[in-house]
Formats: C-alpha cells, structure tokens, sequence
C-alpha cells in the first residue's frame, strides 16, 4: 500500500468521524429541545408556586381566599381516577393484546382490528369524553362519577396499553413458545407461565405512558360532569353516618387536579395565579412519582426473568 | 366453584349492587352553569357549608349558562348559574321535561371597556363609537382610531372581547350593536379573560371588554374608559355607579335558577336562603356589584312564594331595573 493509499482512507475515515461527531451534536440539540422545554416549565412553576406549597396546600378544599384555598379535593380526586383507570385499562388492554398475538389468527379481519386500534390512539380526547357521557353517564346511569371518569380515562389509553402488549409479546423469542408447546403446554399455559411474565416489564411500560397522559386529561372530565367547586371527598368504604358501602366512592362526585388548575388559572386574582403553578407542580411530581414507581417495579420484573 | 372465580362474582354484584340502588344519601345540593356567576355561588358554597359544618354539601360545576341550562333542564341539576336570562329554545326545554323554576337575579356585572394605560387621548366613549367599533360591518375596514372619532388619532386599534360562547359577548353585543351575537370577527377572541388583559396591557392602542372583577384585579395595568350614559353623562365603572343605575347600558343582572322540585328539598331552601342573606356581602368581595337589600328580600320573597317562570319571556332586556323586574309577573 501506497503512502497515497494510506492517506485516502485516513480521509475517509476522517471524514466518517466527523459526520459522527456532527450526528452527535444534532442528537443531543434535539434532545435538549424536549428537555430544556420541560425543564423551563418546571422550574418557573416551581419557582411560582413554592410559596403556596405546605401542608394545608394539601389538607384544604377550594376556597375564594387564594391564600386559604387547597387541592384536597383536586389530588384525591386524581388518585380515585386513576386507580379506576388503571384497574380497568390494563386487564382489558393486556388481554387484547395477547389474543392479538397469541390466539388471533392472521388474516385481513385482524389487520383490521390492528389499524383500528393504531388510529383509536389517535382521537382527541374531547371524543372519548361525549362518547363516555352518552355511554357511562346516560346510558348506563353511572352518573357524573369517579367510576365514569376512571372508565373514559381506561377507554383513552386502551389503544396504548394494547400497543404497548403486543410490542413487549413481540420481543419475546419464538423460541420460547415453541419449548413450551413442544413440553405439551396449552396456548393459555404458554402465556400464563412464560408470555405474561417475559413480556410484563414492557407491558408496564406502556401502561405508564397511558396512565401519564391520562392524568393530565381535562377535556374529557369536564365533557362528563366533572364539577370545579366541591369541598368533600368521597366516602370511605363503611364510614360515616349512615355507613357508607364499599363501593359509594365509586360513584361520588369529583373533581381532579387538572381542573383545578384551569379553574385557578382563569380568575382575575394574581395570587390564584401562584396557586395553579403550585398544583401543576404537584400534578408534575405525581406523573413523576409514578414514573418512578414503574421503573423501581420493572428493574424488580426483570431480576426475576432467567432465560 | 373455584374460590378465586366465585370472589370475582362476588365483586362484581357488588358493584352491581351499590349501582342500582345509587347509595350514596346525604343531603346535596348540586349547580352548574355560568362562569360568570360561579365566583359568586363559590363563595356562598364555601360559606353555607361551612354554617352548616358539613351537614349539607355543595358541588358547583361551569359548564356556561347554556350548557347548565342543558343539564337543569333534564332535572340533573337542583341550581343552575345564568349570566343570561333563560332563552326561549331553554324555555321549551325545561317544559318538555316538566321542570319549572323560579328565576332569582342575584347581583350585578359590570362590563368594563378597557384600554391601554398609556392611551391618552381616550376619555370617554359613546355607545354610538363603540358601535362603530364593534358592529359586524366595521370588519377590515374599521382599523384606526380616527375612523371611530376623527379627533383621536391616527393610530392602530387593536379589539380584545370574549369568544362567542360566553354569555359577556351575548350582551355586550345586545347593547351595543342592538342584537345579541352581531359582532365583527376580526377581533382577539379568548374565553380566558386573563388572555384579554395580557392583550390590552401590551398594546398602546388596544381596546376589550370583559367582566369588572377583571378589571379591578388588574387596575395596574389596565384603564377604565368611561361610558357616555343615556344622560350623556360619562361613568367610569364602579360598585356606586352601578348599584345607582348611572352606569348603564353595560351593566347587567346576573341569576340563579331554581328546580321548583328542588325547592321543596330542605337543604336546597335552605342554601337559597342562605344565598339572598349572604350573597349581597359575599358578591361585593369577588368584585361584583350587589342588589340592594329591598331588592334581596323581594327576591327572597318570590323565592317562598315559590314564583315559577321567568320575568324575561325568552329574550334579554337592556337597562331593566331589578326592582321591576322582581315585580314583574313570571311566565313560565
């Protein structure tokens, strides 16, 4: 090889580097976009309302005082919904899923179903809220309840849930299927003992990303009688005079944090303004605290797994 | 059956147990309707629950004057809030579903038209100019100052108001180009009246209108133009010039509907009541305009006399006294 030769490929190699290094730099602007918009966001709310957060922030109802006013009603409101949402959505999602993968047959009727559910992902939220109004809150006579919202909350994400199943079932190698049939396991058995649990981590993955979104959601809630203005919670299971049943919360009234903060947001008071930014700060930790728990229960999902 | 199958069915009769019956008994009291009024009901919710210590609860919802028509007229609601008298298509609504109302007015709103702190030429307006401004003929073609009055300036107007759905633009509207809902289009529209006082305060000649509470939260950085009354007197809006009807014709009454089925419910008669002794007070400290005390306990009266209908007949009313309107017969 020629000293020329030599020198040509350091060029090409150089030259290779270099697109590397800029593919680099344009990887991490675009990522600083996401971030640094987030975080902006996060600090100036933060910054707005730190002042407002203490205990009683969270101990007191709403109030026309800013200074008195607190998101009690508002975050347990939220919490209610969202175990609603998640116990219907992640049964209903996660077994979609599976009998997409593992029991449907392959044919146009399911790659029907599957562009469906893609673009279901997609409807605006304010659709599910009518749909549910009409459904849950007529129809079934639900009435403008936790369990309603929970319910259309559930349908919103179930798109992303079933996505999220199939992708996860996907990962698993075929493999591993083939060893349990060929062991004299039934379909069911295969994704009870091997499907279920290889594919959890991912399915818990996409029921995050669902549960994220849902959580922020206002336009649906409102869509189904959500209410701004309410000063009690709803009843504990066998509390109270005259004793409440176990499932009465079900069906109280509510409002959620989202809401509150459009409703701060709106009046004329600048000190409701602090108030909105403490409460979108909290709905922000609540996303994040849920994030968190998903994380610290997949990394225990996969410690278990030993292929 | 396997135990676990047999918890799950267990669960769900439950669940299907609690949904027929509803449980869930305790004395409420429920509203919807105007975020214009809502401040208002707020305060006197927070208040009467707490007079009551918890015995009676109150849930206000703002799904607007015209949605919390929608849902009082299928009986969902005990209370509606109403920036707005009730409309005839509303009216026909509540007759069809067999629920009659008593129709209270509870306090007064003050449009305010605001401008520019720095704007220094404006000192008063007229209905008239103001019509000229806003009228749906003035779009595109009314873009300066000096077209409305050729003693101000050559300058830029800039237009801020509510969105269409809010019961503000309706009346606003009604009293200045004489029919409700008839406005130019090329103006910022936001139902979020903190979008409109960002608006004004950062353009030298713009000019809105919205709610006075807004106004008087925002006095720093908004000012109020005085409006020629019929008198041809300029007023500035305040608590006295509306309470002493000179500041007309932009200031209005704001209501309550009540379910006459409602009304029979101890704890609804109970929080009405609580409203017309309170609601004076408590409509002053959210920045609204109260009705005097003869005409809180006229409406009170009416209220016990259980006088169904409405005062209205279908339609709003410019520069109506509340005093006859509480005198007035209500058709239904």
């Amino acid at each position: 090889m020629t000293p020329q030769d030599l020198q040509a490929i350091r060029n090409i190699i150089a030259r290779a580097k270099r697109w590397d290094a800029f593919f680099g730099v344009l990887g991490i602007l675009a990522l600083m976009v996401g971030v640094l918009t987030f975080m902006t966001l996060f600090v100036d709310m933060a910054i707005q309302g730190m002042g407002r957060i203490d205990v009683g922030f969270f101990t007191n109802f709403p109030s026309r005082h800013a200074g008195q006013a607190g998101i009690l009603s508002a975050w347990v409101g939220t919490v209610l919904v969202m175990i609603v949402t998640g116990l219907a959505a992640v049964p209903l999602g996660v077994a979609a899923g599976v009998y997409l993968e593992e029991y449907a047959p392959k044919h146009w009727v399911t790659d029907l179903i599957e562009i469906n559910i893609t673009n279901l992902a997609g409807v605006p939220s304010i659709v599910y809220g009518l749909l549910a109004l009409g459904l849950f809150v007529y129809q079934f006579g639900l009435g403008q309840s936790i369990l309603s919202a929970g319910l259309t909350l559930a349908l919103l994400i179930l798109p992303v849930v079933i996505v999220a199943t199939r992708e996860a079932i996907r990962s698993i190698p075929q493999i591993i299927r083939e060893g349990s049939y060929a062991c004299g396991a039934t379909n069911w058995q295969t994704v009870r003992d091997h499907i279920l649990p290889y594919s959890s981590a991912g399915i818990l993955t996409g029921v995050i990303i669902g549960m994220a979104r849902a959580i922020g959601e206002t336009a649906p809630i409102i869509t189904i009688g959500a209410l701004t203005f309410i000063a009690f919670l709803p009843p504990l299971p066998f509390a109270g005079e005259p004793p409440a049943g176990l499932f009465d919360w079900l069906f109280a009234p509510f409002t959620v944090m989202p809401i509150q903060m459009f409703n701060w947001t709106s009046r004329p008071e600048a000190a409701f303004q602090a108030n909105a930014a403490a409460a979108g700060f909290i709905l922000v930790l609540m996303t994040l605290a849920m994030n968190g728990a998903a994380i610290w229960l997949r990394y225990r999902l996969r410690k278990n797994i030993t292929w | 059956m396997n135990i676990r199958v047999k918890m799950i069915a267990t669960l769900v009769a439950a669940v299907g147990a609690t949904a027929a019956t509803g449980a869930y008994a305790q004395a409420l009291v429920k509203i919807d309707g105007s975020s214009t009024v809502f401040p208002i009901t707020e305060a006197v919710a927070e208040d009467f629950q707490k007079a009551k210590k918890g015995a009676v609860r109150v849930t206000v919802g703002i799904s607007g004057t015209g949605g919390g028509f929608k849902k009082f007229c299928r009986g969902e609601t005990d209370v509606s809030n109403a920036s707005r008298p009730i409309v005839e298509k509303e009216m026909a609504a509540c007759r069809e579903a067999g629920i009659k109302y008593i129709e209270l007015p509870i306090a007064f709103d003050a449009l305010t038209v605001v401008m520019n702190p720095k704007n220094s030429f404006l000192k008063q307006i007229t209905v008239a100019e103001l019509k000229t401004m806003w009228e749906p003929g003035a779009q595109g073609k009314v873009t300066k100052w000096n077209q409305i009055n050729p003693a101000w300036p050559d300058q830029n107007l800039k237009l801020y108001g509510p969105g269409a759905d809010s019961g503000t633009f309706d009346y606003f509207t009604e009293a200045v180009v004489g029919k409700s809902k008839s406005s130019r289009g090329d103006f910022t529209a936001s139902e979020d009246d903190n979008v409109l006082v960002q608006g004004v305060s950062r353009d030298v000649g713009g000019l809105g209108y919205f709610g006075f509470a807004y106004y008087f939260e925002n006095k720093d950085k908004l000012k109020a133009v005085p409006v020629v009354n019929k008198k041809g007197v300029a007023v500035t809006p305040s608590l006295e010039a509306v309470m002493d009807g000179s500041y007309e014709p932009l200031s209005r009454p704001i209501f309550i509907y009540i379910s006459a089925k409602s009304a029979d419910k101890p704890e609804v008669k109970e929080f009405i009541e609580y409203y017309l002794k309170h609601g004076g007070k408590l409509a002053k400290e959210v920045k609204y305009v109260p009705l005097t005390d003869a005409d809180y306990k006229h409406a009170l009266d009416n209220f016990s006399k259980k006088k169904t209908g409405t005062a209205f007949g279908g339609h709003a009313e410019i520069g109506v006294k509340v005093a006859d309107l509480l005198k007035r017969d209500p058709k239904e």
